[in-house]
């Protein structure tokens, strides 16, 4: 049994000086981070509530060094958490005390763009966005685009399976990535995927994709790239009631249609939004539907009637469609900028990121209206309507006292009530350290156990950015005592499975 | 054989180091290597569980035929996009465990792009429950793809779920007179470009090609491409996923993937070409050079799956490409994290496991 993988691994200590020592017989100093004013951007990611400053950090600039770097750490038995920009929101990234952390963020290189086989060679360091802008030219794009594509990068994104608005019709990296690089801890290096459909054996590549940076490091990545449509255009539907735009939503998949985008925000969201960006939203709408359509200009035209109707005879209160590109973005930029947006209005926010099935989302919406009162917290929801990928946006304000643990409180209670539901604590952002604890509730022991002998396969000495992800079944016993000291068991009302 | 039944098997071939082999309807005996084992039918562990249109997804028992989950899905304007073959009553668990798909595959995506989530009996004859019915889930490693195409050598695969799609408002077939070459740098010049293209073809100087979307999109590429339409084109399709079709009749039948750009291979025996250049057929001979074939693969990044062979040759040569010594470890690894006694389909994928 995999006893080391399954330890959170804090009790280990580490002689900084012979990990100095050995890492510097090969690696030059700029590309080695030490002391306190270095290290310190480094001590979180995205979620920046869950800080630890780590004893170095190392910049590697070819993958030989990745593979010293690696070999060093497995042999002196130093954790190692691999980071791409920081912009996770799950503290995937978040340092170990006792740990290195890698960055891969001059593995920055576009290796090849190939028009004709329509896919990109990259390194794990270039931005999300780069490899779109580099495809631009001969009219290919790489579909992916969570919000922070303009920052968040290819390595990570790998790393956490991100998803972004337009994954229903064009799928999340798992889906659009054809082939990784992989150091394994020992400093081994495998080829997993091919520019070839299917490769032979086990589909590792599904397995890698999404793991968390617990199994690997990945050094390369060839993601497919698509034709760019001649032509996408918006339908922005406004309902006067939550219900009726979670019913609208399943009347357009029951009319058959797959749209490009489909997402929702409520009230709380839009009237954050429109004076930062004036997209000109309904602000007496309770919710709001953005349905894009892209294709040809003949097929946009026939779907967008075809939603059209669809949305008018599932109640929309009013309904408009962009007339121009500019107007598209217009419509698009408040939803994009939604998270900023309550950034503007409240001192902090908290992200939650749970998955239910699209019928459940009204139930799931007024659960959440309880939950404010409850903890004595707002809270604006924004929706990947299309695959139930729920985002409610958590306002607190983290310089008063216990106002930080009641929005961990809230956020916990949405995810386990997401599982609750039939969904997950996680569509896109991933465990992290954040959800650690709710895994124990989405999964159970045999499962838990199942995942830590997948995490030894790999990595036996359980080095790779340990205590993220996975839970020990320790910690699950923990948190499910916590949750019987404190009282009955949640949702008692809800079918389990 | 009922869920109850399959799991205290497992557990007892899990005692007694008995070899198990699984099974469904049967129709993929011939893939994969050499069957062993004491049989376990779980054809008998059937069922629909849950099928929700409006949330895209289908959960079924393992033993549940194809046929019935694509008549359910028919009903309501669905499918399986990713088109797998029915081969005479395939079952949805060892569609799963062998992961082909059929003609749609380059535009849709493979089997394992559609699951959600599976119920699996380990080794050890313990349920697991991996993903769920959710089109987003991350929490976790993604057991529930790994197992697509694993040929039930991680676990008897009891339960499914799958995202499913709606049909395609409007299909056209459009038929082109070229050779290989050219077929080839057709399909990726086409797929470069924004066209509803679905499926293609190419045997014996003729390009099949099918054009599948909203009626506008598959009026404007017809229009665009040209080509010659054809009357009833379903039948040729489906004589193409069940391989029916007379370019399919060799033995030994060389399924190729490679990049879907890569030039002729240097063989002889080209038989057909599929998914937009990516997968190549080719009829190979029993005294044939059958390094030659997985070197012609490999060279060009793809590699080569001897498909249909007598059981000597296969037995001899291995269905599938070898994997390199770091990977076949990691497999071995992997094998033994679900199946500690290696009682499940041992061989079936790789003779070392």
């Amino acid at each position: 049994m995999a006893n080391m993988a399954q330890n959170d691994n804090n009790d280990i200590c580490i002689d900084l000086a012979t990990l100095e020592r050995r890492l510097r017989l090969f690696l030059p100093p700029h590309c080695l981070l030490l002391g306190e004013e270095d290290l310190r951007p480094y001590e979180c990611d995205g979620l920046t509530a869950y800080r630890e400053m780590p004893l170095a950090v190392c910049l590697p600039e070819t993958e030989a060094q990745v593979i010293d770097i690696l070999r060093t750490c497995h042999s002196l038995g130093v954790p190692v958490v691999a980071r791409g920009a920081g912009t996770g929101l799950s503290g995937g990234a978040m340092p170990h005390a006792q740990g290195v952390v890698l960055s891969l963020a001059r593995f920055n290189k576009i290796l090849r763009v190939d028009r004709d086989a329509r896919l990109a060679v990259v390194q794990p360091g270039v931005r999300n966005l780069a490899v779109s802008e580099a495809a631009a030219p001969f009219g290919l794009y790489y579909a992916p685009d969570p919000s922070s594509q303009i920052a968040c990068t290819l390595g990570g994104n790998v790393a956490e399976n991100s998803g972004g608005v337009h994954c229903l019709k064009y799928g999340l990296t798992v889906h659009n990535v054809l082939r990784i690089r992989v150091v394994s801890i020992e400093g081994e290096v495998f080829e997993i995927g091919s520019e070839a459909p299917d490769a032979a054996g086990y589909d590792l590549l599904a397995l890698l994709i999404g793991s968390e940076g617990m199994l690997g490091v990945v050094t390369e990545v060839t993601v497919k790239l698509v034709p760019k449509p001649e032509l996408a255009q918006v339908v922005m539907a406004s309902f006067g009631d939550v219900a009726k735009a979670g019913e609208a939503v399943a009347a357009i998949i029951a009319a058959g249609i797959i749209p490009a985008g489909l997402e929702m925000m409520d009230k709380a969201a839009t009237a954050a939004v429109e004076p930062f960006v004036k997209a000109g939203y309904d602000m007496n709408a309770e919710a709001i539907l953005l349905c894009e359509s892209d294709g040809t200009p003949e097929e946009v035209a026939e779907e967008i009637a075809r939603v059209t109707e669809v949305l008018n005879a599932a109640g929309a209160s009013d309904i408009r469609v962009s007339q121009s590109e500019a107007e598209r973005l217009r419509f698009w930029a408040g939803r994009k900028a939604a998270f900023p947006a309550v950034g503007r209005i409240t001192p902090d926010y908290y992200c939650m990121d749970g998955t239910i099935p699209r019928k459940r989302l009204a139930e799931m919406l007024s659960a959440i209206a309880a939950m404010e009162s409850k903890y004595g917290l707002r809270c604006a929801n924004v929706f990947h309507a299309g695959d139930g990928n729920l985002h409610p946006l958590i306002m607190y304000d983290a310089s008063q006292p216990g106002n930080w643990e009641r929005a961990e409180a809230f956020g916990a209670e949405i995810l386990e009530l997401s599982v609750a539901l039939g969904g997950s604590i996680t569509g896109e952002h991933g465990v992290g350290i954040e959800k650690i604890n709710q895994m124990c509730v989405q999964y159970a022991t045999p499962e838990i156990e199942a995942f830590h002998r997948v995490k030894a396969a790999f990595d036996e000495t359980g080095l790779l950015n340990p205590g993220k992800a996975v839970p020990s079944l320790h910690r699950c016993a923990e948190y499910g005592r916590m949750h019987v000291h404190h009282g009955d068991v949640k949702f008692p009302e809800l079918e389990r499975f | 054989m009922q869920l109850d039944d399959i799991i205290s098997a497992v557990k007892s071939a899990h005692d007694s180091r008995t070899p198990l082999r699984i099974r469904g309807a049967g129709s993929k005996d011939f893939y994969g290597g050499l069957l062993a084992g004491e049989v376990l039918d779980v054809s008998g562990h059937r069922g629909i569980v849950a099928y929700e249109p409006t949330e895209l997804y289908i959960t079924a028992k393992c033993g549940t035929p194809l046929d019935e989950i694509e008549a359910a899905l028919a009903e309501n304007g669905q499918m399986l996009a990713f088109e797998p073959p029915l081969f005479g009553g395939a079952t949805v668990g060892g569609c799963v465990a062998a992961g082909l798909s059929g003609p749609r595959r380059q535009q849709a995506g493979a089997v394992r792009d559609f699951v959600l989530g599976v119920k699996l009996v380990d080794g050890t004859g313990q349920m697991l429950n991996f993903g769920g019915q959710v089109m987003k889930n991350v929490a976790g490693y993604d057991v529930s793809r790994l197992i697509a195409g694993s040929l039930g050598t991680l676990g008897v695969i009891a339960e499914v779920t799958l995202k499913v799609l709606p049909r395609p408002v409007a299909e056209t077939t459009l038929v082109f007179d070229c050779d290989a070459t050219e077929a080839i740098r057709r399909l990726n010049e086409w797929g470069g470009q924004p066209l509803p293209v679905s499926a293609s073809f190419w045997h014996d100087g003729q390009l099949w090609l099918r054009l599948s979307g909203a009626r506008a999109a598959v009026e404007a590429a017809t229009a665009k491409l040209g080509g010659n339409p054809t009357v009833n084109p379903e039948k040729h399709w489906i004589s193409i996923r069940e391989q029916t079709h007379s370019a399919f009749a060799a033995s030994p039948l060389w399924r190729l993937a490679v990049p879907s750009t890569a030039p002729g291979l240097d063989l002889d025996g080209l038989r057909a070409i599929e998914w937009g250049g990516a997968l190549r057929w080719y009829a190979g001979a029993v005294d044939g050079d059958h390094a030659a074939v997985r070197a012609a693969a490999t060279r060009l990044g793809g590699h080569a799956v001897l498909y249909r062979a007598p059981e000597s040759l296969r037995c001899l040569e291995g269905a599938f490409t070898p994997l390199p010594p770091a990977l076949l470890a990691l497999h071995r690894r992997l094998k033994k994290a679900f199946d500690p006694a290696g009682i499940l389909n041992p061989g079936r994928l790789y003779a070392e496991f």
